[in-house]
Formats: structure tokens, sequence, C-alpha cells
């Protein structure tokens, strides 16, 4: 069992995961930043690889991604970081990212490299599913990385069964069809979680986009497993002096 | 080899569908109905019956005598320039607001470089009275400023893309963003061969009426279908996908795609794709990308608006790749000396698009009795600053 696997055996309700762009906003940043959030009590982590054409995300995580890599961030530079990291609590750590820079490093030695640094799981939106299943899946296993899929209010029943069986960590559920970090609507966003939630995947749901605070964590959480917050928590490290550590203990502060 | 990728959109290895989820339903629905909808002969009537009565077709295929008697062989051109709003981009997009139409959608949007297939999007949404969006980096907004006039006037937004380099691969990225944002009312009019599958077969399949054309025409005129050579330049790779499809199986006919060199292949400066790429993933297909080594695209660079995109489409990839189609490239300056050259010889001005096709005429190895066909997919309205720069040095 990977470290998503156990956490979810010891906790299925309430888990908040939180996702912060590599290299942003200082190259050095990334271990900083994994050390706050383990210590202030996050469930799990999703570590956002950054790409220069990220075309599923919003202009916060955009802007993010071009000053990280600016800044020299690559995913060799991430994992010699990872190398060195040393947390005081287990915590799950995923790597999220576009398949462009991934197949450049090589899915292969990226899963082995990935694995040994300590990470649990990948999310790769524009991995196809098809692809997966012929050429993928048998390396995310053999390194012991549980791969994440989407899901939106268009993916049919069938699809999500499909995807179900093909996960074995979580299942990630888009809350509305739409880029990162931007407004939803409530009453449409309640009927798709509540009918996520009645399917009775064997996989838990966390969702993604669109929470920011105590109340949409909470709406997230009524039916599902959990919430991925990560375009407030980038805005929250943006455009003020106070340190890494504060920032992350303002932003969580906002969960509780 | 044949003109149709296998039914996950692949051309050898070179296609596919990269998207994420939250595409996934519009896509797959694409993938399914869009043959069935292009097929259906309701539908064949209308593209032919516009692409006639309002886009002006059939172009002329012109023997250009001058520049046949300079290269020692038959030189035709396809005049695509001829075409209405001033290039090639209109068959596309008469064929994609035809097919939206019939998804029932009612917000187009596209992505656009120079401003040409913008023009051409914006056009086709004034005659069907559908709303258009247009996404264009600020950058090229500020260097492509009549045509954003032209957008403006036909009833389009303009919408400057500011993420990135403010270029045409943003833009793209902008109105993917879009499409994600607004799944069920919005069409995506792509404008080249490129983006997820079903789009570069679809797009070529539009712009293969060229070809088709060319077939025709050139039985006409010399007893056989079948040039020796068939030149165009390549971008994304729409028109030259136009131009070389009803080909593709005639091995005898050498198909000569024409990349932006830019300032030099070795220069920094350049958008010669098949040059300076390799394998990678961009808006939503696998194929030959400019990146750097750890897999960030980089921005390229030429003169010619429409031909700085740091990528190529899937079918031109596996062309290159399978040795079926030859890569040439011309450099800014080549362009320029030979849409003078055009000019001056044919009494034709050239978009610089279509004049790095022209440019490589002079390196290829004819004979007399070589018929060669350069498609001439723009004209030089839009490039007249440019060109403006350059009259001094050419007529003094």
């Amino acid at each position: 069992m990977n470290k998503i696997q156990q956490l979810f055996e010891r906790k299925n309700k309430n888990i908040l995961s939180v996702y912060f762009t590599a290299g942003y906003p200082e190259l050095e940043s990334t271990n900083e930043i994994l050390t706050a959030l383990a210590d202030n009590g996050v469930d799990m982590i999703e570590i956002g690889m950054p790409y220069s054409d990220p075309l599923a995300d919003g202009p916060v995580i955009q802007h993010s991604s071009s000053v990280a890599i600016a800044n020299g961030m690559t995913i060799a530079k991430l994992f010699e970081q990872l190398g060195k990291l040393k947390l005081s609590r287990e915590v799950p750590l995923l790597l999220m990212g576009y398949l462009n820079p991934v197949i450049q490093y090589g899915f292969e030695n990226f899963c082995r490299d990935a694995s040994a640094v300590g990470i649990s799981g990948l999310i790769i939106p524009d991995l196809p599913l098809r692809e997966y299943r012929l050429e993928y899946e048998v390396i995310t296993k053999k390194y012991g990385l549980s791969f994440v899929f989407l899901i939106t209010p268009e993916t049919s029943e069938e699809r999500i069964r499909e995807i179900d069986n093909l996960s074995d960590g979580f299942i990630y559920a888009v809350s509305s069809s739409s880029v990162t970090g931007r407004a939803t609507d409530e009453s449409r966003k309640e009927d798709y979680f509540k009918r996520i939630g009645a399917m009775n995947l064997k996989n838990p749901v966390v969702v993604g986009f669109g929470v920011k605070d105590k109340a949409t964590f909470e709406h997230a959480c009524k039916y599902l497993n959990g919430a991925i917050s990560g375009t407030a928590f980038i805005n929250q490290l943006t455009g003020n002096e106070k340190s890494i550590e504060e920032n992350t203990k303002t932003f969580l502060n906002m969960f509780r | 080899m044949t003109n149709h990728p296998d039914q996950y959109g692949f051309y050898g290895k070179f296609g596919g569908a990269y998207i994420p989820e939250m595409l996934h339903a519009n896509v797959e629905f694409l993938q399914k109905h869009y043959q069935e909808i292009i097929d259906s002969p309701e539908f064949q009537k209308e593209f032919e019956y516009l692409l006639k009565d309002y886009a002006g077709r059939e172009t002329p295929l012109y023997y250009a005598e001058r520049l046949s008697k300079k290269y020692g062989a038959s030189v035709y051109l396809k005049r695509e320039d001829l075409c209405h709003t001033g290039a090639h981009k209109v068959n596309n997009t008469i064929g994609q607001i035809l097919l939206a139409e019939r998804l029932g959608k009612k917000r187009i949007i596209a992505e656009t470089g120079a401003g040409q297939h913008g023009v051409a999007t914006a056009t086709v949404c004034a005659l069907k009275g559908l709303e258009c969006i247009v996404y264009m980096g600020e950058t090229d907004m500020q260097r492509q400023a009549l045509n954003v006039a032209r957008m403006e006037m036909l009833g389009a937004k303009v919408v400057p893309a500011m993420s990135g380099s403010k270029t045409l691969k943003d833009a793209t990225n902008e109105a993917i963003r879009d499409w994600i944002n607004h799944p069920e009312d919005t069409y995506y009019q792509i404008g080249s061969v490129v983006g997820p599958h079903p789009y570069p077969d679809m797009v070529a399949q539009f712009q293969s009426v060229i070809s088709k054309e060319i077939r025709a025409q050139l039985k006409e005129k010399t007893g056989t279908e079948l040039p020796d050579y068939v030149i165009a330049c390549v971008g994304g790779g729409s028109n030259a996908a136009g131009a070389f499809y009803h080909f593709l199986e005639d091995e005898q006919v050498k198909l000569v795609a024409v990349e932006a060199a830019g300032n030099g292949i070795e220069s920094g400066e350049s958008a010669a794709t098949t040059q300076l790429g390799r394998i990678g993933i961009l808006h939503g297909c696998k194929s030959l990308v400019m990146q750097t080594e750890d897999g960030q695209v980089v921005e390229p660079y030429s003169i010619s608006a429409g031909l700085d995109y740091p990528g190529i489409g899937p079918l031109h990839a596996h062309l290159f790749d399978t040795g079926r189609g030859t890569f040439l490239n011309a450099t800014d300056k080549e362009a320029l000396d030979a849409a003078f050259e055009l000019a001056q010889l044919e009494g034709i001005i050239p978009a610089l698009e279509s004049a790095h096709a022209l440019a490589v005429l002079k390196k290829l190895d004819l004979k007399k009795s070589d018929r060669v066909v350069v498609n001439l997919s723009g004209r030089g309205d839009k490039d007249m600053a440019t060109y403006l720069k350059y009259l001094p040095n050419q007529n003094g």
C-alpha cells in the first residue's frame, strides 16, 4: 500500500489536500512550502510541475508556472529538492503536471525517480485514458504510484465506472467544467456531488477547482471524501511580505 | 500513404487527442460524428455552394510564364490568394461553421496569429449570424492592427491573450481555456491542421478542395492530373495539407513543404519545426514540437506571423518522418526576395507566408519538363507594412 492508500484507510472524510507550484515564488520555496503544509496538518499535497502551456489552468496557476520556469524549475531540479526533503509527519505527495515535460524526461525514468523521492501518486490531466491503459499503467504500477484521473459533470457514468476500475488512489472530481480558479454555479455543483456520491465508487472522490474556504470545503465534504485547494493557496503566497510559514497558517485557518 | 488518420487520430506515431477530461465529452462527440455530418449530401451541397458563390472558388491554376522561364520548368500558381478574405483560410472556416451550425452551437471561438484565420472566422460568423470571439496574442494585435479592425468591423470580439509570449501559441491556449469554460454552447474553430483529433483530419478535408481542383485543372491544361512537384509553406500546415491531400497516394508527385527559417536555422530565431523540434505534445496532439530539453515549448520566430508556430500538424510530422514529404526552409530574406520577384515578374503580390514557398524554386533541381505547382496561399495586402520597409533596397 502506498501512502495515499494508507491515508484513505485511516481517514476517508474531510481530506484536505493542497496544491502549489514547485519553484514558486522562489526556486527554493518547494521544501519550505511542503514543510509548512505538513507541519500545519494538511492530509495530502499536490506538487505542480510548471509547464509553459498549462491549458487547463487559470491565470493564477499560469502565472505561478511562468515564474517558476523563469526561476529555473525543472523536473530534474524538483527531484533533487525532494531528495533532501524531511517532513515531520507522513503526508502523501503527488506530482501534478502536463504530459510533455514528463515524456521528455522519459515516462519510466520519471516514475522511477518520483518513487525514489517519496512520491505516491501522479495527476497528468492530458494523458489520455486509453493510452494510460495501453502503455503507462504497467509502469506506474511497477513503481507503486497511484494514477489519479479527473472527472467532470460531463463525464458519462460508464466512463466514471471505467476510471474507477483503473484507479487505486482516488478520483479527482472537477467541480465544474472550468479551468482552475474560476467561480462555479452552486446548485449544479451540489447535484453533481450528490450524483457522484451516490455512485458508490470503490475509490474515494476528492473535489478540485473552486475550493477556497471553510464553506466550499465543507460543501464538497458533505457528499464526497475531501477537497483540493490550489489557486487560493497560490494567491495567499503572492503579493505580501509574510513568510511561507505565516502564509500557510493564514491559508489553512480559512478552512478551520 | 493514405490521407486519413486511424480511428484514434494517428498518422503513424503522430496525432491523437491529448486533452484534459474537461474537453473529453465535446471532443469525443466530434470524433464520433464529424465524418457522418461532413459526408451528408445536404452538408456537401451547402459547402460547395458557399465555396463557389461566397468564397469565389474554384480558384485559378495560373501558368506563370515569366517565372517558368526564369526557373526552367513549368510553374503553376494555385491562386488561393484570390479567395474571399484573401487566403485559403476561408475554405476551412466555411466547413467548420456549417458543422458548428449542425451541432446547434451558438458561440464560436477561434485563435489567430496574423489574423487571417480570425478574419475568416469573423466573416463566416457574420454570414451565419453567430457570436464570434477571437483570441489573439497581445503582441500580434499590435503587429496586425488592420486585421483586428477587420474582425471588429465584421462584428467579432477580439480578446487579447496576455499570457506567455502573447502570440499564437498563447492565443491557442486561451481559446482552449474558453472552450473548457463553455463546454455546452461553444464551438472551437481551429485554424490549422493541429489540435486534438478530429481537428487535423477535419481541417485537412476542408482544405482538400485545393488539391482536388489542382488535379482537375492540371488535367485540363496538360492532359495529366499529376504534377512533378507541389510546393506549399507550412506553419501549422493547413494550406500544405490541402495542396498535398489528393496527391498523398501518388508517390511520384514530390510534396515539398517549406518552413520558415527566420534568421536562419541556427540563429536561435527560427520557426523550422522539423529541423529544430522533436516529438512532443502541443495543443492536444502529439507531433514535432520546438521545445527546451526539459519539455517547455519555446517561442519561434519568423517575419511571417502565419508561420511562427512552434509545432506542425501531425500529418506533416508523419510526412517528414516517413520521407513522403520533402521539408525545405526559407529565411526571412529569401522570402522577401521571392515576394518582390513574383510581384515584378507576374504582377502578383503574395502573402509573406506564400513567399516562403516561392523561395525554394531556386533550391530545387528542376528539369525543363517538370510541372511545378506552388500553392499561393494568400495575398500580400496584409504584409504591405513589412514590404514597405524593404522597398528601397529592392528597387535601389
